[in-house]
């Protein structure tokens, strides 16, 4: 069809949000959904578990790993402000940092797991406090192993000259999600280290 | 404008068509298989239904066994809300949003196929149970654990072999669908809108699925994590709901119903919607109360998201939290009834034209306003320790979702079929649906609040004689008949319009929004130059350029 009499004559600066940046503030609102079920779920059965293990006599606090994710939240929104000023190579050494605290959190979750199952017999079959940790911590750490992956998509374009400047806004998008999960990472270390 | 005449597809290859249509990323293909889809399923729950009225339509029956009943209601109730209110809706909303708002296409194309299919699967897993749940599992061949799914019934002591499986990764995929479905929503309303398309001026179908995409993303979630739960404790040996460990089946309520309240919402907000279109343009008056409209609408959104345990007042709670969901669940009401009176002040003064799409809506009016009425009486805590659970619940929210959804959905069908197809649907054939459907929603309903009353439980198999019931569930079961009736004549003038229907043009119904500037089917790339609004009705600026609405809005 032809537009006759649908144009406005002088034409205001028409402008709307970035449909990726309203995309990803959706699904972080979902995602904040699950994970509030999951801590309500947490906090309920806190003290509930008819037998031990108790979270004080076997949970040890990982605050260096802890530090480093939050530290990834720094690093990932310097790479990002550093790719938007044109400077590549400096975003592609920051987006290594990031991808390196990430990956180092990961291997410290697994080493307290596999410490946790090995040495303490502490399974998600134990008691209702196991059932309640490990479905936590393990749907944080698999939101952590999904940014992760994403984080190596960009890193390994990065590595090939393919992330320029231009690309700086969806670098931030998945930067957000990536502060989505720094962010519940400080309420679920509250909630599973420091409340129990 | 808008006049020439776009030619079809010629179409040689029957596998190009298929492969054409399975790898779309074009949201009006992608909004007519959403349609299609859970039109099936429609016909499926309504042969389920029909089973189960025929058993209950005399006491002591024996047409069904009770296991087979059990299975019955649990699939009848869960694709009745996942896999036909849901998807029919998601497929109105993703073929008119774009069209109304004078996008291109959705924010999204891609993941909107994605959704699509993550539904797709969901459904047909569920209804995988049925075969491949069979025998090897000796326990069932379909889920019987009822559409909420109760803990404990679902443990591995009381849900043997996989039907349970079955159901909860269904519900889980197609949760995944619905998130990726209501992102895009939210996104492509925020982010795609044609120039002069500010929100004050986006048609209320539009408003509609926003608010409507809003809460699919904070309710569906909690469905999810549920199920996520659900399976940890099935096939990990999680206690989240073991009882024997200390874990609680009252939580799963909480969750469960946190989902399901706004559920409802999630599906009668987009009929709103509709109402919203259609009333208006058959009235040949703008809508009354705009802002109210779009204000009440936010207004119920939030205020669902807190009046869940309204379904749990028999589970037992104390004493403030009855008082607090009674109250929530009465508030309800306001935003509401502020609607129901915009829509018959828009009607009120007007010259209606009684087509078939104004007479579902006309009979949604007073079908919805009674339907409120008795959910207001079951908000009241008392009240509710005396029916609850009983048919006068099942009668409840059958006329909310028959009397409510069911119907609005086919006068968005009769409205928008048009522009879908590009053929009228017979208005003849029409009226017959609409009045054997009406004689035939009331027959059922209507009469089966009266055994509820009398204390007939729900999801009982069959009942003793001497209970005053019989009459009751007979003329309920007469009502059923009758109302399939008008569904198999409805779905003879979907077949026979599309080959044989009227010619529509671009703009049968003489209306106010972008859809029907474009031609009718519209051409894959909808609008060929990207429209610019002025006002709340762009195409009454074209039709009266000498009295726009612009001037006045």
């Amino acid at each position: 069809m032809s537009a006759t009499g649908m144009e406005i004559p002088a034409t205001a600066s028409w402008k709307l949000p970035s449909r990726g940046r309203v995309g990803m503030y959706c699904l972080i609102l979902a995602e904040s959904a699950i994970f509030a079920i999951f801590i309500a779920a947490y906090i309920f059965y806190i003290g509930k578990s008819i037998s031990g293990p108790a979270p004080r006599q076997i949970l040890a606090v990982p605050i260096v790993a802890s530090v480093g994710l939050w530290a990834s939240s720094f690093t990932i929104h310097w790479a990002v402000a550093a790719l938007a000023k044109g400077k590549t190579w400096i975003f592609a050494g920051l987006w290594f940092l990031t991808l390196a605290l990430g990956a180092f959190f990961i291997g410290a979750t697994a080493r307290e797991w596999h410490h946790l199952i090995y040495d303490e017999g502490f399974t998600i079959q134990t008691n209702l406090f196991g059932t309640t940790y490990y479905a936590l911590v393990g749907l944080h750490a698999s939101h952590v192993i999904i940014g992760l992956i994403a984080l190596t998509v960009v890193m390994v374009f990065a590595l090939f000259g393919k992330v320029r400047p231009e690309h700086h806004e969806r670098c931030e998008i998945l930067s957000l999600y990536w502060h989505f999960v720094d962010v519940v990472w400080v309420v679920v270390f509250i909630v599973v280290y420091g409340l129990s | 404008m808008a006049s020439e005449s776009i030619p079809l597809t010629i179409r040689t290859n029957p596998l190009a068509v298929v492969y054409e249509w399975l790898a779309t990323v074009d949201h009006k293909k992608i909004g007519i298989m959403y349609i299609v889809y859970a039109l099936l399923f429609l016909v499926v729950m309504g042969i389920e239904a029909i089973l189960m009225r025929i058993q209950l339509a005399h006491a002591n029956a024996t047409f069904l066994s009770p296991q087979l009943f059990n299975r019955l209601f649990t699939l009848h109730g869960t694709t009745g809300i996942f896999f036909v209110a849901m998807p029919i809706l998601f497929g109105f909303g993703n073929y008119l949003v774009p069209l109304m708002i004078g996008a291109r296409d959705m924010a999204f194309p891609r993941l909107n196929a994605f959704s699509f299919w993550m539904t797709a699967l969901g459904g047909f897993l569920l209804y995988g149970s049925v075969f491949a749940g069979g025998p090897l599992s000796q326990a069932g061949s379909a889920p019987d654990v009822g559409w909420f799914a109760y803990a404990p019934l679902t443990s591995p002591a009381f849900s043997p072999g996989h039907s349970t499986d079955y159901w909860t990764l269904s519900l889980l995929v197609a949760g995944v669908g619905s998130i990726g479905a209501a992102v895009n929503f939210v996104a492509t309303i925020l982010s795609m809108r044609c120039e002069g398309m500010t929100l004050g001026r986006m048609p209320l179908f539009a408003w509609m699925n926003l608010v409507m995409g809003g809460l699919v993303l904070v309710t569906i979630s909690p469905l999810t994590a549920a199920q996520i739960m659900l399976m940890i404790d099935r096939y990990i040996g999680g206690h989240f709901f073991d009882t024997d460990a200390g874990g609680s089946v009252v939580m799963w309520m909480h969750f469960f119903w946190i989902f399901g309240h706004p559920e409802v919402y999630v599906l009668i907000i987009p009929c709103f919607g509709f109402v919203s279109e259609i009333v208006p343009v058959f009235s040949r008056k703008a809508m009354f109360g705009y802002p109210a409209m779009v204000a009440a609408t936010v207004g119920i959104g939030f205020v669902s998201l807190g009046v869940w345990a309204h379904h749990m007042f028999t589970v037992g709670m104390p004493s403030y939290g009855n008082a607090f969901f009674v109250l929530t669940t009465m508030v309800v009401a306001v935003p509401t009834g502020i609607k129901i009176f915009n829509w018959l002040a828009t009607m009120w003064g007007g010259k209606i034209r009684f087509a078939t799409p104004m007479l579902f809506c006309i009979a949604f009016l007073f079908q919805f306003l009674i339907a409120g009425l008795t959910g207001i009486a079951l908000s009241i805590a008392p009240f509710n320790w005396q029916l609850g659970n009983s048919y006068f619940v099942v009668a409840h929210f059958h006329y909310v979702i028959v009397g409510g959804i069911l119907f609005t959905i086919f006068a968005a069908f009769y409205y928008w079929f048009p522009k879908m197809t590009g053929r009228m649907l017979s208005e003849k054939i029409g009226k017959w649906h609409f009045w054997l459907f009406v004689i035939g929603f009331h027959l059922t309903f209507d009469f089966m609040h009266i055994p509820g009353l009398l204390g007939m439980p729900r999801r009982v198999y069959t009942y003793e004689a001497n209970r005053g019931w019989e009459t009751w569930n007979m003329i309920s079961s007469i009502g059923a008949v009758v109302q399939a009736i008008a569904i198999l004549l409805f779905v003879y003038n979907m077949i026979e319009s599309y080959y044989k229907g009227a010619t529509a043009g671009n703009d049968p119904w003489d209306a106010w929004t972008l859809e029907w500037a474009t031609p009718s089917p519209p051409p894959h790339y909808n609008f060929a130059a990207v429209p610019a609004v002025q006002s709340r009705r762009p195409l009454w600026d074209i039709k009266h350029p000498e009295d726009p609405d612009w001037k006045y809005e």
